[in-house]
């Protein structure tokens, strides 16, 4: 019995038995206790927030910073808002190639379900615009005509009368609107990206915004309807005279050499 | 003379023969080569190649008369606000494009037909047509001199300086009435073009939602335009009052300002500068947000509002001018004055 017993304390016995009561405690604690804390940690929201700050620190710290605080490559996104970021990735905007004052538009790389967790971490770290509704953006109640005197007066100096963008110093441009999704329009104005000024719903309102939207889908959208036929890029005197100058004129001189063009001489047999 | 009337002595292998009509000598040493031999085309020679140009010509006149048909068909039968879908032009209008391309093919083809009819059934034969002398004979001449000097006598106008006098008087006088229209481009502008619509006082409203604006509606790196209080777009002067009213508001770090007096005239960062370029006065407002430069798409002029709105580029020859702004009782933004200085271009006495 003696031997027995003495056999059965083997030395590591103790190391054994309090692993297995780690155990047992941490697997209870982790099955029981926490649970109910972990309840109140457990939205959709913050499990979103969690998400985003992993894809954040991926993607988007090089140059924003550990926590959002900016870096010289990047500003600072704290009070940015859920709007610009859905903006500035949903575009493919973001992530930048490189840090400058003009982004271009790019592939989307991230899914929409990613840009949504990255705008809750973004939203999280201050108050700022949110992601437009469809309700907000949508066409119904909007006033086109309205609209067009809104987009001449705050827009169309950059972005031309129907859209089409154009050109700005140093090689800056404002893009042109075709094809933008409506969310993304009223993103932007909202937001303000890169050098675009922003029209906070202080000084240009929801329903400004929503009309403002419509009149580029009725001038700029898939089916909008051009009277005259060729827009010729819809930039105006420019690419109109352009036109003019080289396809009329050189219609006109290939009518000239054909007018005066030797004619066909009879040989003699 | 058609070219069928000279046939057989024309074709090139007679023609070679003729060679030069002058030979060089020591008053000319250019020899005179002639005209080089006529060729004749298929069309003079052939019958059969000369009746399908002919064809093909009256196809051409008869594909106007069709078309012209076919235009005022379309002007009937077309809804004037039908569209469709032509392939590289995209959506446009059925009725225009209709008017269009029959208005084109039908007088498109008139000439066509015309140039093809001269090049391949008229006479290509080269003539010679000499200069003669533009002077009259002199039969002529002294009896055009001789007609004016009797009607002269019979005028009496030597003869009775009173006529000719008045005459003259009166033609003297009558261009007077044209050049007096030319005050019509008057009168001179005084002194409107060194005050606009801003005073002490007047409220800035936002052009956008009609309403007075407060500070805090004006977020930093945002562009408002406002006009003065109490002026309506229905008004019959807007036009003329906001050609040099137009304001932009916008919002810098007041950190980020430059220019001390630019500072002074501000709102907490909130800045009013005029809208007008001071090149020739296009409304510029191409702002970019992260620079602070406004530039104008006429003339590329561009200026740094961070910096008294200082040019730094384009033919602008002074900064856009700054309104004085301020907050009311009721806290909501007002102008301080009128501008300091005349908006817009330069002018002859602006000083």
């Amino acid at each position: 019995m003696k031997k027995l017993s003495a056999r059965r304390r083997h030395p590591l016995a103790a190391v054994v038995v309090l692993l297995l009561a780690l155990a047992a405690t941490g697997g209870l604690y982790a099955t029981l206790a926490p649970a109910s804390q972990a309840k109140a940690d457990d939205t959709a929201q913050s499990l979103a927030i969690d998400e985003g700050k992993k894809l954040y620190s991926v993607g988007c710290a090089t140059c924003h910073g550990t926590g959002g605080q900016g870096s010289s490559d990047g500003p600072s996104l704290v009070g940015v808002g859920a709007a610009a970021v859905d903006f500035q990735v949903g575009t493919g905007r973001m992530p930048a190639q490189q840090p400058g004052a003009q982004i271009p538009r790019k592939k989307v790389i991230y899914t929409q379900a990613q840009i949504d967790q990255l705008a809750a971490y973004i939203a999280s770290l201050g108050a700022g615009p949110s992601i437009p509704t469809k309700a907000e953006y949508g066409p119904d109640g909007a006033d086109i005509a309205k609209g067009g005197e809104l987009f001449r007066t705050n827009c169309a100096q950059c972005h031309n009368f129907t859209g089409k963008g154009g050109a700005l110093t140093h090689g800056k441009f404002a893009p042109s609107l075709e094809g933008v999704a409506p969310k993304h329009i009223y993103e932007a104005m909202q937001t303000g990206p890169q050098n675009m000024p922003s029209f906070p719903d202080t000084t240009l309102t929801e329903q400004n915004k929503k009309d403002i939207i419509a009149y580029l889908n009725a001038v700029n959208g898939g089916n909008t309807e051009s009277p005259g036929g060729l827009e010729l890029g819809g930039l105006g005197p420019v690419s109109e005279g352009l036109f003019a100058w080289i396809f009329g004129l050189g219609a006109l001189i290939a009518v000239a050499v054909w007018v005066a063009a030797r004619t066909a001489k009879a040989k003699k047999s | 003379m058609s070219s069928q009337d000279i046939p057989e002595e024309n074709l090139p292998a007679e023609q070679d023969a003729h060679g030069a009509v002058s030979v060089a000598d020591d008053k000319d040493p250019f020899a005179d080569p002639g005209l080089p031999p006529h060729e004749h085309r298929i069309q003079d020679i052939d019958e059969r190649a000369a009746k399908r140009s002919e064809r093909v010509v009256a196809m051409l006149f008869t594909v106007s008369m069709l078309a012209t048909v076919g235009f005022i068909a379309s002007y009937v039968g077309i809804p004037h606000d039908k569209a469709i879908y032509v392939f590289p032009i995209g959506h446009i209008n059925a009725l225009n494009f209709a008017l269009g391309l029959t208005l084109g093919v039908a007088l498109f083809t008139i000439g066509a037909g015309a140039v093809h009819w001269a090049r391949t059934l008229m006479s290509d034969v080269e003539i010679a047509d000499e200069r003669h002398p533009i002077e009259a004979s002199p039969e002529v001449k002294a009896k055009v001199m001789a007609d004016f000097k009797q009607g002269a006598k019979e005028s009496a106008l030597g003869r009775r300086k009173l006529i000719r006098n008045t005459m003259f008087g009166a033609l003297a006088l009558f261009p007077l009435s044209g050049v007096m229209l030319l005050r019509d481009l008057g009168p001179l502008p005084g002194t409107k073009l060194r005050h606009t619509l801003w005073s002490k006082g007047k409220l800035l409203v936002n052009m956008n939602t009609n309403e007075p604006l407060r500070p805090s509606d004006v977020a930093v790196g945002s562009l408002t335009f406002v006009k003065p209080e109490g002026l309506e777009e229905k008004d019959e002067d807007f036009q003329t009052q906001i050609a040099k009213a137009a304001l932009m508001i916008v919002r810098l770090q007041p950190e980020n300002i430059k220019d001390k007096r630019e500072l002074d005239w501000s709102y907490e960062g909130i800045v009013a500068f005029s809208k007008i370029c001071t090149h020739v006065g296009c409304p510029i407002s191409l702002y970019e947000q992260q620079t602070h430069h406004v530039l104008c798409p006429c003339h590329q002029s561009t200026f740094d509002l961070s910096d008294g709105a200082r040019v730094i580029f384009g033919p602008a020859g002074h900064a856009l001018p700054q309104l004085r702004i301020g907050v009311n009782d009721e806290g909501y933004l007002e102008a301080l004055g009128d501008f300091e200085e005349p908006v817009g271009p330069a002018f002859w006495e602006r000083g």
